[in-house]
């Protein structure tokens, strides 16, 4: 009731032809699937709806909708203002191997007008999936040939519609949805800030920011020569990398993966020394800091210290301020 | 135990054998193995038609000769000596998901040819591609391919073969653990190795210890308390992790030299170390620290370990890692190349 602050619900459509590949992405990124439980999953009975608790007073209302032609009619008619209001973000996927890229190319374009009319203010992300089926050398030239046409069908929304290559197999996944959640986060740039001071009280060359769940990167902040890291893509890589170690210590422990969280890893060596820490209830810090031991454990104790103002960022905080758990 | 190769002559490196039937796997278990290969490009690789030799340069080096299916070694045309004098296993590879009354016969016709020349020939069947199979057939496979090993050569005269054998796939752990076992006994200085990793275990109340090739993750030795997949799975994977997120961060940095060296001495080591605590109470629970340019030790810590152990496991592990600079001399070739 005197909580100060509501929770921002976000709508979000997950649509695509049945097959495509939506319900694995979202059982990855969300439910601790790994790449290869996805081929338990049956095709989706019209619309599946998941809750996603995240930094920032985020609550990401997913909508799962099956693709299979009887629905997307469905969705089309009976159901459109149901399903296309309030929309915050739709996610269109598209099978690249599918042979009915033209037929595709329609069932998206009816969508795109229905979104037009009941949420004009609405983002969508198009993802180009199962990109690993392609050949390596032929992935670029046919991503950027299937953007040109689906640009082509996004009337209303050309200039806005974002496009990624995307495979459940790969991080390439991460990285579109730490895209689409970046843009849901209602105050990404406070705490960004608060970020950027952390940085430089502990003098870290990088800090970033995952959602425990999800392992998604919520941000970052770089500093120094950390900036020139050849690997671009680590913040996913990482994220990848987190998230099939969770898997590894659910087997191990039994514990179901969604909760089988370590309270810190951290590892040492002559270059650099990294950990990775809870910060909030729903966020972990990664920590890139020179090799050092006094600059390590000033780290910790700064981070520690700094917790309770960005718990009172996080969503599922009570406001009761300067709750630790120190 | 370790044995040392049969012969003196040529480069006296440790030889694994992979042999068996055409497309029982030979070339993929040796892809994945050694090459990192993810298990599923494994089907596209093309049917092995000559030896293929590739030499692991490691904590030991040895090589590893890749068989075609139909060659017949005993054929004259060949030179047995050749091939078998430097041996140190034979891996004889039986695909589980297909008819196996063939390989099992060539198994054996080579087992009592060896018999003779070549007595201290490990023999190691990997009864290979286990994945598809339902657990009871599973079993029943394994079992039934033993029984008919073991009468045929019983019926032939040869009581007490040297033959292990082993449930594998590349989908998962199983290779791998399947190989530890099989180069453990090359290791003339396992016994003292393991009873090195014991007392470090009893010192710290780790629940297991492994010794790892970084590069293959093969484990050259653990504490002699009992094994389980599950354990090598979860501190083989941890290794992952280590590994990737060092090459992430491990990235040479441009003038780093004037900026880090008086940070390392401060450290006090430039060796790898690694530690995963656990939320509920806080325990340790992983630990991994990097002994020389090949191996790991890599430590599952008990439910009962608390965090202010760090500072005896620190100690001990210095004196393990010391006991071991002595027992085994390493030789300082470069990582794995293949010729
Ligand atoms: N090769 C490859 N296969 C994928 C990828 N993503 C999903 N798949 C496969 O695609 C098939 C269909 O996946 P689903 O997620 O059930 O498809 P969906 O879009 O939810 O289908 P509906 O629920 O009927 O709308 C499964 O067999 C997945 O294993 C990918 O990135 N690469
Ligand atoms: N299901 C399964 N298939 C495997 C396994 N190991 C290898 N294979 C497949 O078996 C086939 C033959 O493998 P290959 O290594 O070329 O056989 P080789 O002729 O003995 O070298 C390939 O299609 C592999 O993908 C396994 O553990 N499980
Ligand atoms: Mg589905």
């Amino acid at each position: 009731m005197n909580s100060g602050k509501r929770q921002k619900q976000r709508k979000v459509l997950l649509m695509g032809k049945s097959g495509a590949g939506k319900s694995s992405m979202r059982s990855i990124v969300f439910s601790n699937y790994v790449a290869k439980d996805v081929r338990r999953l049956g095709a989706t009975i019209d619309v599946e709806h998941s809750n996603i608790k995240f930094m920032g007073n985020l609550m990401l209302n997913l909508w799962d909708c099956g693709g299979q032609d009887g629905f997307m009619e469905n969705y089309l008619t009976h159901q459109r203002e149901h399903v296309f209001s309030n929309v915050a973000v739709l996610i269109f996927v598209f099978d690249v191997e599918s042979r009915e890229f033209q037929s595709d190319l329609v069932d998206y374009s009816y969508i795109v007008q229905a979104l037009g009319e009941c949420s004009p203010q609405a983002k969508i992300f198009c993802l180009i999936h199962k990109m690993d089926l392609v050949t390596a050398r032929l992935r670029l030239p046919l991503f950027e040939e299937r953007i040109e046409f689906i640009r082509g069908s996004s009337e209303g929304f050309k200039d806005s519609v974002d496009f990624f290559a995307t495979s459940i197999w790969d991080q390439s996944l991460y990285k579109a949805w730490t895209q689409i959640i970046y843009y849901l986060i209602p105050n990404a740039s406070t705490i960004e800030s608060l970020l950027q001071q952390l940085a430089e009280v502990i003098d870290a060359r990088e800090l970033i920011l995952y959602e425990r769940t999800t392992c998604l990167m919520v941000t970052h902040v770089t500093r120094g020569l950390e900036g020139q890291n050849p690997f671009t893509d680590r913040f996913e890589r990482i994220s990848s990398i987190l998230k099939t170690h969770k898997q590894s210590m659910a087997r191990h422990t039994g514990i179901p993966a969604g909760s089988a969280n370590f309270a810190e890893m951290q590892i040492k060596t002559s270059r650099f020394m990294f950990f990775i820490t809870r910060l909030t209830e729903n966020t972990n810090l990664a920590a890139s800091i020179p090799p050092s031991e006094q600059v390590f454990n000033a780290a910790r104790v700064n981070i520690l210290l700094a917790r309770h103002r960005f718990a009172e960022l996080d969503i599922s905080n009570k406001p009761r301020a300067g709750l630790s758990h120190a | 135990t370790g044995r040392v190769p049969n012969s003196k002559a040529g480069d006296g490196k440790p030889r694994l054998l992979l042999m068996g039937q055409r497309r029982s796997g030979k070339s993929s278990i040796s892809g994945v193995v050694f090459h990192k290969l993810p298990p599923a490009e494994t089907l596209y690789i093309e049917t092995t038609i000559r030896v293929k030799k590739e030499s692991m340069h490691s904590f030991m080096d040895f090589q590893i000769w890749d068989f075609p299916g139909h060659l017949d070694y005993f054929d004259p045309a060949f030179d047995v000596d050749k091939i078998f004098d430097e041996i140190g296993a034979l891996i004889w590879v039986i695909d589980a998901q297909d008819e196996y009354l063939d390989a099992i016969n060539r198994l054996n016709a080579t087992i009592l040819n060896l018999q003779n020349s070549y007595p201290n020939i490990n023999i190691e069947v990997f009864v290979h591609k286990v994945d598809g199979l339902s657990e009871d057939y599973k079993m029943d496979t394994f079992r039934d391919i033993i029984q008919r090993v073991q009468d045929e050569l019983s019926d032939a005269g040869y009581e007490n073969a040297p033959v292990s054998f082993y449930q594998t796939s590349i989908y998962d752990h199983s290779i791998f653990e399947a190989f530890s076992k099989v180069i453990q006994k090359l290791i003339p200085q396992l016994p003292t190795l393991e009873s090195l990793l014991n007392s470090l275990c009893a010192n710290c109340r780790i629940e297991k210890a492994y010794l790892f090739d970084v590069l293959s993750k093969i484990y050259i030795a653990t504490d002699t308390s009992p094994t389980d997949i599950g354990s090598y799975e979860i501190c083989s994977d941890y290794i992952d992790v280590v590994v990737d997120i060092g090459e992430i961060y491990g990235w040479e940095r441009p003038n780093e030299n004037g900026e880090s060296e008086s940070e390392i001495e401060e450290t006090g080591g430039t060796d790898c170390e690694s530690l995963i605590t656990m939320e509920r109470k806080g325990n340790n629970y992983l630990y991994l620290k990097e002994i020389n340019k090949y191996l790991a030790l890599v430590c599952l810590m008990g439910d009962d370990s608390p965090a202010e152990k760090k500072a005896l496991i620190d100690y001990n592990v210095g004196v393990f890692q010391k006991a071991l600079s002595q027992v085994f001399p390493f030789s300082n070739g470069t990582n794995a190349t293949t010729t």
